[in-house]
């Protein structure tokens, strides 16, 4: 699914935050594109 | 969802092509993920934001969701993610944010 695909990450800090996605999504197929940790409070 | 975040996402679809960008959630709450995913398929509800009448349609899925992470490295997602999978409502999360996606997604 990841294939050729562009990845923008919305974390949040108190969930995941972005750049630990980044780390996941970088093992598989897809770009990342743009990270950032939302503050949802 | 922040309205700077909002207009990030309109440019980089605009820029990638809305078929080709994924948004990819780690938020905490099954609410403000379903928002969340809502705004970057159908458009900004609250109509407060650069994504409001905006429907874009883009796949949209939470981290925790079992598509996403059957592509991650096992041993990363174990380091980066399992921990907080044990305390957040992971089925709430996932349910409300593949409800919008099957709803407004046009590219999943």
């Amino acid at each position: 699914m990841f294939e050729g695909k562009k990845v923008a990450i919305l974390g949040d800090r108190d969930g995941i935050p972005g750049p630990a996605i980044k780390e996941c999504i970088e093992t598989t197929d897809a770009e990342v594109v743009f990270t950032t940790t939302e503050c949802f409070v | 969802m922040d309205l700077e975040n909002q207009a990030r996402i309109k440019e980089l679809a605009e820029e990638h092509g809305k078929e080709n960008l994924m948004v990819i959630l780690g938020g905490a709450e099954a609410e403000a993920s379903g928002l969340a995913c809502e705004t970057v398929t159908n458009g900004d509800p609250t109509f407060a934001g650069p994504l409001a009448g905006v429907q874009l349609g883009l796949a949209c899925y939470h981290v925790f969701e079992p598509e996403v992470k059957s592509e991650i490295d096992d041993d990363v997602y174990e380091e980066q993610i399992s921990m907080m999978e044990m305390v957040l409502d992971v089925d709430d999360i996932v349910e409300e944010t593949k409800k919008y996606r099957e709803m407004y997604s046009e590219h999943a």
